[in-house]
């Protein structure tokens, strides 16, 4: 008797402690339905921002935060930096708390953005303000906005290719070759970084593919439609060959296995490196390194194609969380952020998603080129490059078959270039049967 | 009302009361945090959950077949066997050191420190070490050339006959000194008597290690030998930090992980990692089998 009654104390306290631990975390009730005020003195509440920018959260963005806080006093704006985006934020994005203002992942499948992100408006709405909207688009409500929209290409030192005597800039694989042919003669520069150790520096190749390709439709309308994908001939192919070539030239870095981002960008600058693949964002990053910013240039990726076409492309895209409690003020900071701060031109090295945004200087030289932003997929083809990508496991925008073809360059596979393209089109055939069947 | 006062109880309620209250935050966390997300994992390796979807659809054993039936997930366990024959040289350097250290010998405290320190320190901080130490004309270039061995240095990364080698020689670094610090526990507690006895029969150290240490420790050695294969078959942090699985240096969890987060393939991953799951066990089951056979 007395032993029961002991376990019965105990299963209440179990219960009662449970029931409060329940309490708890149920706590934070939500404002919504709340009036929506868009007066700044009206908008009050704390914001977090989540930023990949680790370089200059403390710096630049307490600067935002000040000139923010003159228009909207009573919004207190804290910015986290996370070092490994998109891998943190993933996590984090299984819970509640993922900020109230975020970049939105590229990883998140389009599909699955309503249960995470607030609506920031409709297309029709936004359309005529900003460029890259379609891209995380669900049901005509725009979930993100570019912060920045780059460009992507080679970036190269000017003073390195004057050195090795290159008299014009190269336009055709075969002319870029010979370029890089003549830095390793005549320079002691690497003609090309590949970056192979870092492993994203790799992906950017990707971006490129409309300019091989000629055409802003080949990304989402002809790609998801062909079983010749890495055919040769076909865009993937040729652009993948010029890193090929390189590194089986040995025009690449002597050991790629142990490449460093970081310590590239200054090898660039100070030309040590005559070129990159990268995007626009970086030339900035680049140019501070260097006394001598001027040296810095930017060329669109060699194509045989008869129109240079050099896509335009959105970085993240600023988005507000779905459970966020303080909507209006995170709201408040989107916007004032896109149209004020002025950071997709200083910090990003893009320009601005502003439909009224000129070119930035760098691209004076290029008269003739034409930048454009991808044609969106068809209707009910949304998305059908990304699934048929991870669904072959093939990862276009992901290092790893990108490091094959190095590897196999470098004589570290016993494969051939020709052998990674069949294997590359036998998976993407076989997904996009099991897709579209 | 009399109840309420827990020292009006019995004795054995009490007893059970302290036990249960003492051991309900440990039990709570051990569950939340050991049992719970493997239950969790059992579930995702029947779905095809994408890792960020509130949905998802069940789809049976798929996984599991597509696991089994494509060679291309199992080859990687190649790479196992350059981590499998490392732990043989690692447990043999620890035992080692740990015999020589358990004499009485000057500044043995501070080579127990030495040994032991790399086990302290942070995986990612080890990549990084050894990143620089593998470069070309990195550190280990540096000392090869110093010491006249100039013509043997090999891109010790980027030779993908030798890249397995070099990280497993990271790994042997690093985890040496857990086997080396359980190897002195055992050792240590072997009565000094023993010693005296032999010394005094004229046994040298080899004959004390030989006829003395080695029987003693028999069953430590044997626990290290399963931690160490089992690590074996799992190893992951060294080859991720240091080149991500490029060069194939890739193990079963780099690709699980790869799978996982690169691919959006949680389900898949999640499958994979149930299978890792259960070859350890089974051959954690197979070498005590055989091990009690010994006996």
């Amino acid at each position: 008797m007395n032993k029961n009654k002991g376990w019965m104390v105990l299963l209440t306290m179990l219960l009662i402690t449970s029931l409060l631990a329940a309490c708890s975390s149920g706590g934070g009730s939500s404002q919504a339905g709340e009036e929506i005020s868009t007066d700044p003195a009206d908008i009050k509440g704390e914001i977090t921002v989540l930023t990949q920018r680790t370089d200059i959260v403390d710096t630049v963005f307490k600067d935002y935060a000040v000139e923010f806080n003159k228009e909207y006093p009573d919004v207190k704006v804290n910015f986290q930096a996370l070092a490994d985006y998109e891998g943190q934020v993933k996590i984090r994005m299984s819970t509640k708390d993922y900020g109230d203002v975020l970049m939105i992942p590229t990883s998140v499948p389009i599909a699955d953005i309503p249960d995470f992100f607030e609506p920031l408006g409709t297309y029709d709405e936004l359309k005529d303000k900003y460029t890259a909207i379609e891209e995380r688009m669900v049901d005509g409500q725009v979930y993100g906005i570019p912060t920045v929209i780059t460009f992507s290409g080679i970036i190269y030192n000017k003073q390195v290719f004057k050195d090795a005597g290159i008299a014009e800039v190269p336009k055709t694989p075969e002319q870029f070759q010979a370029a890089l042919q003549l830095v390793k003669d005549n320079t002691a520069a690497i003609p090309l970084y590949t970056n192979y150790a870092s492993g994203w520096a790799l992906t950017q190749w990707e971006a490129d593919l409309p300019t091989v390709a000629g055409s802003v439709d080949y990304v989402n309308i002809d790609q998801p439609n062909t079983d010749e994908n890495f055919v040769a001939g076909k865009p993937h192919y040729e652009l993948y060959k010029v890193l090929y070539d390189a590194a089986k030239n040995g025009l690449i870095e002597k050991d790629p296995t142990t490449t460093d981002w970081e310590s590239s960008k200054a090898d660039l600058a100070n030309g040590k490196i005559a070129t990159m693949a990268l995007g626009s964002w970086a030339i900035t990053q680049i140019q501070g390194l260097t006394d001598t910013p001027d040296n810095i240039g930017f060329l669109p990726f060699p194509t045989n194609a008869s129109d240079v076409v050099v896509p335009l492309a959105a970085d993240y895209n600023i988005g507000m969380n779905v459970n966020s409690e303080n909507k209006p003020a995170a709201k408040a900071w989107i916007d004032w952020f896109l149209a004020k701060s002025n950071y997709a031109v200083e910090q990003g090295g893009g320009m601005s998603a502003d439909k009224n945004a000129e070119l930035p200087p760098i691209l004076d030289q290029y008269k003739d080129v034409t930048f454009s932003t991808l044609t969106p997929a068809k209707e009910g083809q949304e998305g059908l490059v990304d699934k048929i990508d991870n669904e072959g496991e093939i990862g276009l925008w992901q290092p790893d078959f990108k490091k094959r073809i190095i590897e196999a360059a470098i004589g570290n596979r016993s494969e051939s270039y020709d052998d990674i393209m069949k294997d590359l089109n036998d998976k993407w055939v076989k997904a996009r049967t099991e897709l579209t069947k | 009302m009399k109840y309420l006062k827990i020292s009006n109880w019995g004795y054995s309620a009490q007893r059970i009361f302290i036990i249960c209250a003492f051991s309900i935050i440990p039990l709570a966390l051990l569950f939340t945090f050991a049992y719970l997300p493997v239950i969790n994992m059992f579930q995702y390796s029947f779905t095809d959950w994408n890792g960020y979807s509130k949905r998802f659809d069940y789809v049976g054993f798929e996984n599991y077949t597509r696991i089994f039936s494509d060679p291309e997930y199992f080859k990687v366990f190649i790479v196992s066997l350059y981590y499998f024959v490392a732990t043989f040289v690692q447990m043999g350097l620890a035992l080692y050191f740990a015999t020589i250290l358990s004499f009485k010998i000057r500044g043995k405290n501070f080579f127990k420190g030495i040994l032991f320190f790399p086990y302290l320190l942070n995986g990612v901080a080890i990549g990084f070490i050894f990143l620089f130490f593998f470069k070309p004309d990195g550190t280990l270039d540096t000392l090869m050339q110093a010491v006249g061995l100039g013509q043997y240095t090999q891109l010790w990364l980027g030779n993908p006959n030798i890249i397995n080698v070099s990280l497993a020689g990271a790994s042997v670094w690093r985890y040496m000194g857990f086997n080396f610090i359980i190897f002195l526990g055992a050792i240590s507690s072997i009565q000094k008597d023993v010693y005296e006895a032999s010394d005094i029969d004229g046994a040298n150290r080899w004959q004390q290690f030989r006829h003395i240490i080695l029987p003693s420790i028999t069953r430590i050695l044997q626990l290290n030998l399963i931690l160490a294969i089992s690590g074996a078959i799992s190893a992951f942090d060294i080859p991720y930090i240091m080149t991500d699985g490029s060069n194939g240096s890739e193990t079963f969890v780099i690709q699980t992980v790869h799978l996982a987060f690169k691919y959006g393939k949680l389900g898949l991953a999640s499958a994979m990692a149930v299978v890792l799951l259960f070859i350890v066990i089974l051959v954690t089951l197979v070498q005590r089998v055989t091990m009690k056979g010994e006996e």
